[in-house]
């Protein structure tokens, strides 16, 4: 047994309200620069649509993460040699055309234009080329289902829906998808760097990019299966979501969380096995790969755990942070969260609590209140949005969708019941295994939650990886190709 | 000898060998960050496809022909059985094979970058002139080759151009085996040893990082914070 510790997220979808507020603090701190213009490493997705970049769900056309090759998993885009004889060309590449061209208004046109006739203009410009250019295409292009009509048909999770039932999604459901990098157990980025660049932090887990050792060889961006490895056209380096490690490393959450107008996320620590990944993620049933990737958790309060964990020289804080921690909760203990395709064999680490909303849009919309007798036969009924869900978060097992999705509606009608001091009814608890406490416990945690609750992020043991001593007087700054030390800065 | 021929022949190379490697060196120690590919596939890629794999795995096989016929000295070929009939067949053939894809590569490249509107204006001015240069070295290679191969001139650049290559790499060099070489090599010679002299100031280096190693590397790589492995020890220190 290897442990080691991973800070993970998990959003609930049901209270996402598509608001982008993540996506541009996000943007503010991480990409505003040249080069940068078109990543998000935070985005939030409408669905059903076909998502940035255009069809990043469908592995034929960009052959990223792993799929089972006698018995092992292997790399889509093929073995080690395979991807260095491919190096001059990558045929998974995508191009700007699959994100969108990144454009700027013409601002001063506004204030400087002579007196004219028609009032002045501000045209879009291409921030590449500096061009005008007509814009087509963007980021958010299909935000609350526009144009869904056109492209949500090609979305890769309408898989499994007949035809004449995929005409009138549009009708049927929409949810917002919140997405950023997974600082997956079983990152295939890291994995098909051919130099080495990508890496998994031993300490929290977080998949970064040596920018010095990164070569452009653009096999992460094409190997991550959710697209979210972007590449620099002005610096011709690969870049990603960093999970803000230098706010997680002093204990914050990342600002994608910190900012999130309706406290969805989620952050918190989990112990795994990664003795286990390559097991894990070599299960033959793609269905298993969910139950199996929490066979690979490690329960923090077993007491072997804590021992071996110190073996592993893990920090008592850390130890103690991961008994607390929501995202165990949430994920392990109440089974209500869900990876994002574990069908990539990625073992991902940022988790999503299904949206209920889907099923009850449609009993208000006929009318009714979303009685409990209509809502659990709802839920086995409503086979559009259970497999669309299944398709994005259980490599299409129903049952799946179905047992959480109870959980949730099992906890409105009990909180409900409460609220309206009406006896607990106690059928729908028992019919998914959960008892007053625990459901009680959940509501706590997905409505009303404290800040402290939500993120549980023990602050990184500095002292432990540098001399402290000695780097006092320095700002951090001169390294090569940086600004210099505090020293050439001026006086201050 | 004196003049233009003992400079070119006896300076000339050690002024760009000396500026190839002491710049080399000391970019990779300063600039790792720039030190790069320079990929431009995320901006176009129909062009690139052909332009570059012509032109890389082309220029691959001319390597390999160069060193042959250059380092490795003719009476190592003869020794080894190779016939000049077989040599020059080889040479002419699958080196203006080699050439010939290398060339339409660098061409389609060149005319790439100069047409294709994002590429023209992501371009640096050593991006452009490396283009350039590769595509005229080739080009004077390749009519060096043709005309040496068909005109059977008698010429034979393994008993002139190789041994002075080699007294140069030797530090003896000998620049009056260059006198009786045609004007077609002395042009292409003069062409390749400046775009060695630019190699190191440009994006050419990538050629330098060709990541072999990875062929031994474990899949997932651990790092611990603050700490920078050497390839040596990232191959040990991964698990997994």
């Amino acid at each position: 047994m290897k442990i080691k510790a991973q800070v993970a997220m998990v959003m609930n979808l049901d209270k996402c309200i598509g608001c982008h507020t993540c996506s541009v603090t996000c943007k503010n701190t991480w990409t505003n620069r040249q080069g940068a213009e078109y990543m998000w490493f935070n985005n939030v997705e409408t669905k059903p649509g076909v998502g940035y970049p255009k069809r990043w769900e469908d592995q034929e056309q960009y052959g990223g993460g792993w799929e089972l090759k006698g018995g092992k998993p292997e790399l889509r885009s093929g073995s080690r040699a395979h991807r260095l004889l491919n190096l001059f060309h990558n045929p998974y590449q995508p191009t700007i055309e699959d994100y969108y061209e990144p454009w700027i208004y013409d601002y001063e046109k506004l204030t400087d234009s002579p007196q004219k006739r028609h009032q002045p203009v501000a045209r879009p410009h291409s921030v590449v080329t500096g061009d005008p250019m007509e814009i087509l295409w963007g980021p958010n292009w299909e935000d609350d289902l526009a144009g869904a009509h056109v492209t949500g048909m090609e979305d890769p999770d309408m898989k499994g829906l007949e035809e004449s039932i995929r005409m009138d999604f549009e009708q049927a459901f929409m949810m917002y998808l919140p997405r950023l990098c997974e600082h997956c157990l079983n990152p295939p980025c890291v994995s098909s760097c051919p130099s080495g660049a990508m890496y998994k932090r031993e300490e929290d887990g977080i998949v970064l990019v040596d920018q010095d050792a990164c070569k452009a060889w653009r096999y992460c961006v094409s190997g991550c299966p959710y697209k979210k490895v972007y590449f620099n056209w002005e610096t011709h380096k690969a870049e990603k979501c960093t999970l803000c490690f230098p706010r997680i490393e002093a204990g914050m959450p990342t600002i994608c969380s910190e900012t999130c107008v309706g406290r969805i996320r989620y952050m918190g620590l989990l112990l795994y096995d990664a003795d286990q990944v390559e097991l894990a993620a070599s299960v033959t049933d793609e269905k298993d790969l969910y139950q199996a990737q929490l066979d690979v958790f490690l329960d923090p309060s077993d007491p072997k755990v804590i021992e071996a964990a110190r073996k592993e020289g893990i920090p008592e804080d850390w130890l103690e942070a991961a008994r607390h921690s929501p995202v165990y909760k949430m994920a392990v203990d109440w089974k209500i969260a869900l990876p994002l395709h574990p069908e990539y064999r990625t073992l991902p680490m940022v988790w999503y609590v299904p949206p209920l909303s889907p099923i009850l849009q449609c009993f208000e919309g006929e009318g009714s209140d979303a009685e409990p007798e209509d809502l659990f036969p709802g839920i086995d009924q409503m086979r559009i949005p259970i497999r669309y869900l299944a398709n994005l978060l259980s490599a299409g097992d129903e049952q799946v969708i179905r047992t959480v999705l109870k959980k949730m509606a099992a906890m409105r009608i009990h909180m409900r019941a409460r609220n309206l001091e009406q006896e607990p009814k106690m059928e729908w608890l028992s019919e998914t295994g959960l008892d007053m406490e625990t459901v009680e416990e959940m509501y706590h945690l997905l409505a009303v939650a404290k800040y402290s609750d939500r993120f549980v992020i023990p602050p990184a043991h500095r002292e432990e990886v540098s001399d402290l001593m000695s780097e006092q007087g320095s700002c951090g700054l001169d390294f090569a190709s940086g600004p210099g030390s505090c020293a050439g800065m001026g006086d201050w | 000898m004196s003049g233009m021929p003992l400079f070119l022949w006896g300076v000339y190379p050690y002024l760009v060998l000396t500026v190839f490697v002491i710049v080399l060196i000391v970019r990779m120690r300063n600039d790792p960050f720039g030190w790069t590919s320079k990929s431009s596939e995320f901006l176009e890629k129909r062009w690139l496809r052909w332009g570059s794999l012509l032109f890389h795995w082309g220029i691959l096989f001319v390597v390999a022909g160069h060193v042959a016929g250059l380092l490795i000295p003719i009476q190592w070929h003869r020794g080894m059985g190779i016939s000049d009939e077989i040599y020059h067949a080889i040479a002419v053939w699958a080196g203006s094979l080699a050439g010939l894809a290398a060339g339409v590569g660098a061409l389609i490249l060149l005319f790439r970058r100069l047409l294709d509107r994002r590429i023209r204006v992501t371009s640096t001015p050593g991006d452009l002139l490396s283009i350039v240069m590769i595509t005229l070295v080739i080009m004077t290679g390749m009519t060096a080759t043709l005309f040496n191969g068909l005109d059977h001139s008698g010429f034979d650049y393994r008993e002139t151009i190789s041994p002075w290559l080699r007294g140069v790499l030797l530090l003896q060099p000998d620049p009056s085996l260059m006198e009786t070489v045609p004007i077609t090599f002395k042009i292409h010679i003069v062409l390749a040893f400046a775009l060695f002299a630019l190699w190191p100031f440009t994006r050419l280096v990538h050629a330098f990082s060709f990541p072999l190693w990875y062929l031994r590397r474990s899949y997932v790589v651990y790092r611990r914070r603050g700490h920078r492995p050497s390839s040596q020890s990232m191959e040990k220190s991964v698990t997994h």
